[in-house]
């Protein structure tokens, strides 16, 4: 599979495909600015080139000197080959980045002009979780160096320049081209009464011939125009678009991570749980089994004390019974084993201080995983809404449309929350993960603010319905 | 009175059935499953009970089982009366069974057993086409409730008594409970209707199904 995928339907795809003398205008001018671009990447690669040149041509002063001693020439020559190697070793980084930035600018507008999406796969800078395509300046020369170099995607970059260099001038420019020289036709006849032009070559030289001339290859120009945009936008996809095995590397790499940090947060919630029956529940049924074997004891002698030990012991197992619900609720809530995520959000709109209005529903259930990562995570931004917002009412809207389960929550509050400032929406974002599911704030000062979720899925058979 | 229960755990429905006999009321039927319980609460009109003691997590599904059952036996028999016992106390489920017809309605944590006097009280209550909601329903739509201004300008004794009545207790057993004169009560009553801006009413359970609605509304 290539990260080349049309998306039918999209604003970019739709402009690609404007009709008429305009759009051929706009397709020409697209490639003309494809043109410029490649001819950039040119220039860069004449840098290494230029380096290579320099070192070559040391080498041969170096040989030759050696061959004719001659103390100068050498110097000289071993002066080249320094002056090329230290060129080569300083403007690498440069040429790579640059190259890098003319290959995500054209992926963007390959994307934007040609509807051709092409996906991005550079490997993370490292110690950094984030895929970035140039990344940041705390890292050391050599490092930055090395991260580049390692990158296949670096070489598939320079490769793509080279190709470029080559099939640009067809796909690209070849319509401004046209275009040029047609008007050059126009303009010609007209310019040879203002200043001596001497007349061309060819026979039929006269200005309705010429403007004729002209006149075909403008149009020859602007009718290829979109055609060669489009072609050039599937080259830049080729060239540009990870290769499978590149997107399998992203694809585990994001797996990985993701199961790192699920197994992590399963860990840590399975050590909560044990603290919480060591601390809790067990506790109390071992005060239980105290206060039982000493009424047991004072039965007899003191049936007065035994009483109120009983009393105890049943406050006790009352206690544990709180703990453990209370327990079970954070685990695996009973409406959420019950009815599922639609009906467990209901329950939860139901318990919060909050005004909490419930829209939409779900045709099925989604997987038990999924509905308890989805519940949680409504829980805690409920939590969070109640806590920070400073909302009167909240409203949570769930639907399933296209294999993605998508829930938003919303409040009246006074907005501008900081997806920065604490742990807990960070939280979620990784929980959600672990599914492929994400998450999007949008809280600008003053409200209101919507958080959204999305988690791709599939549903099981309908719920059943009741009284 | 004839009672049937419906609980899965053989050592909870053995000591549910002896808890009842012991207090005088009669176990028709234990069943240990949503099915069976359907049948014997709707097969012959004869043979109805007068209250039917339900878990909601029951075989075959071990999710809320009982509390369909339940709920469909009270569409075929319209006021059945029916107290569901659970380990978990839920308000969609206490909304689903008070939407679900005019009293006869219970719904309590199984701790509540432990009290053998209360629990069996709040099952003749609902035998009686009384309520017996969980103090910690009420406790939870309560704190629900807390923005509001007329639940507010209640006194805290007012609240007190706001609380018991939801839980579907009479004039009598609120006083008792709370060491005061009936008539101190039916002043308190009278006060928390006019503060909440409800229609008061002499019957018992009118008023608690008045304060359960607006508490839930």
């Amino acid at each position: 599979m290539s990260g080349t995928v049309m998306i039918p339907g999209s604003p970019s795809h739709r402009s690609a495909q404007r009709p008429g003398v305009r759009g051929d205008i706009i397709a020409a001018g697209r490639g003309l600015a494809f043109g410029g671009l490649m001819l950039a990447g040119l220039g860069l690669l004449l840098v290494p080139v230029i380096a290579l040149i320099l070192v070559g041509l040391g080498a041969g002063v170096v040989i030759d000197a050696t061959a004719l001693p001659g103390i100068q020439r050498a110097v000289l020559g071993l002066l080249l080959i320094l002056t090329g190697l230290l060129m080569g070793r300083l403007l690498m980084l440069g040429v790579l980045l640059a190259v890098r930035r003319l290959a995500i600018l054209t992926r963007r507008l390959a994307r934007e002009w040609c509807g051709v999406p092409i996906a991005e796969a550079y490997l993370p800078p490292p110690g950094i979780g984030i895929v970035s395509g140039t990344g940041n300046g705390k890292l050391s020369f050599q490092q930055r160096l090395w991260w580049l170099v390692s990158d296949p995607a670096t070489w598939r970059d320079l490769l793509w320049a080279t190709m470029n260099a080559v099939v640009g001038w067809i796909l690209a420019l070849l319509p401004a081209m046209l275009v040029g020289v047609g008007l050059i036709g126009f303009i010609a006849p007209t310019l040879r009464h203002v200043i001596e032009i001497p007349p061309p070559a060819f026979p039929g030289n006269s200005p309705p011939v010429l403007i004729l001339i002209g006149a075909a290859f403008v149009t020859l120009g602007l009718a290829a125009a979109p055609w060669l945009l489009r072609a050039y936008g599937g080259f830049a996809g080729a060239m540009l678009g990870p290769p499978g095995q590149a997107e399998l590397a992203l694809r585990v790499r994001h797996l990985a991570q993701t199961r790192a940090e699920t197994l992590d947060s399963g860990a840590a919630e399975i050590r909560r749980i044990e603290r919480d029956l060591h601390d809790g529940a067990q506790a109390r049924l071992v005060a239980m089994g105290m206060a039982l074997s000493a009424a047991d004891e004072l039965l007899d002698a003191n049936p007065a004390a035994a009483r109120a030990l009983l009393t105890e012991a049943r406050d006790a197992s009352a206690k544990a019974l709180a703990e453990l619900r209370a327990l079970v609720r954070g685990v695996h809530p009973p409406v959420l084993a019950d009815r599922g995520l639609a009906a467990a959000i209901q329950a939860l709109a139901l318990d919060s201080r909050l005004k909490v209005d419930v829209l939409g529903s779900l045709p099925g259930r989604p997987q038990p995983p999924v509905e308890s990562a989805a519940y949680f995570a409504v829980c805690e931004l409920l939590a969070n809404v109640s806590k920070h917002a400073g909302a009167r009412q909240a409203w949570i809207d769930m639907r399933y449309e296209h294999g993605l389960l998508r829930v938003d929550v919303a409040d009246d509050g006074h907005g501008g929350a900081d997806p920065a400032a604490g742990t807990g929406l960070h939280g979620i974002e990784r929980r959600l993960a672990a599914f492929d599911g994400i998450l999007a704030l949008n809280s600008p000062p003053g409200g209101p603010t919507v958080v959204t979720m999305e988690i791709p899925c599939a549903l099981s058979s309908p719920k059943t319905s009741s009284c | 009175m004839r009672v049937v229960i419906a609980e899965d755990l053989f050592l909870l429905r053995d000591g549910l059935t002896r808890l009842l006999e012991a207090h005088g009321l009669e176990v028709s039927a234990a069943v240990d499953n949503g099915k069976d319980l359907l049948e014997v609460l709707t097969a012959d009109p004869s043979g109805v009970p007068d209250v039917a003691v339900v878990d909601v997590r029951l075989p075959p599904t071990f999710t809320d089982e009982g509390l369909r059952a339940a709920l469909a036996a009270r569409r075929e028999v319209p006021g059945l009366p029916v107290l569901v016992l659970s380990q978990y106390v839920e308000q969609l489920y206490a909304r689903e069974l008070l939407a679900c017809g005019d009293g006869g309605i219970g719904y309590l944590l199984k701790d509540r057993v432990f009290d053998s006097a209360q629990f069996v009280d709040a099952v003749r209550r609902v035998a009686a086409g009384g309520t017996a909601m969980d103090p910690e329903v009420i406790a939870r739509l309560l704190a629900r409730n807390s923005g509001d201004g007329a639940l507010a300008a209640l006194s805290p004794r007012e609240r007190e008594v706001l609380g018991l009545m939801a839980e579907g207790r009479s004039n009598a057993a609120i006083a008792q409970r709370l060491f005061v004169s009936e008539r101190a009560v039916a002043k308190h009553t009278a006060s928390i209707f006019l503060k909440l801006g409800l229609q008061p009413s002499d019957d018992d359970n009118r008023r608690v199904l008045a304060v359960l609605a607006y508490l839930g509304r």
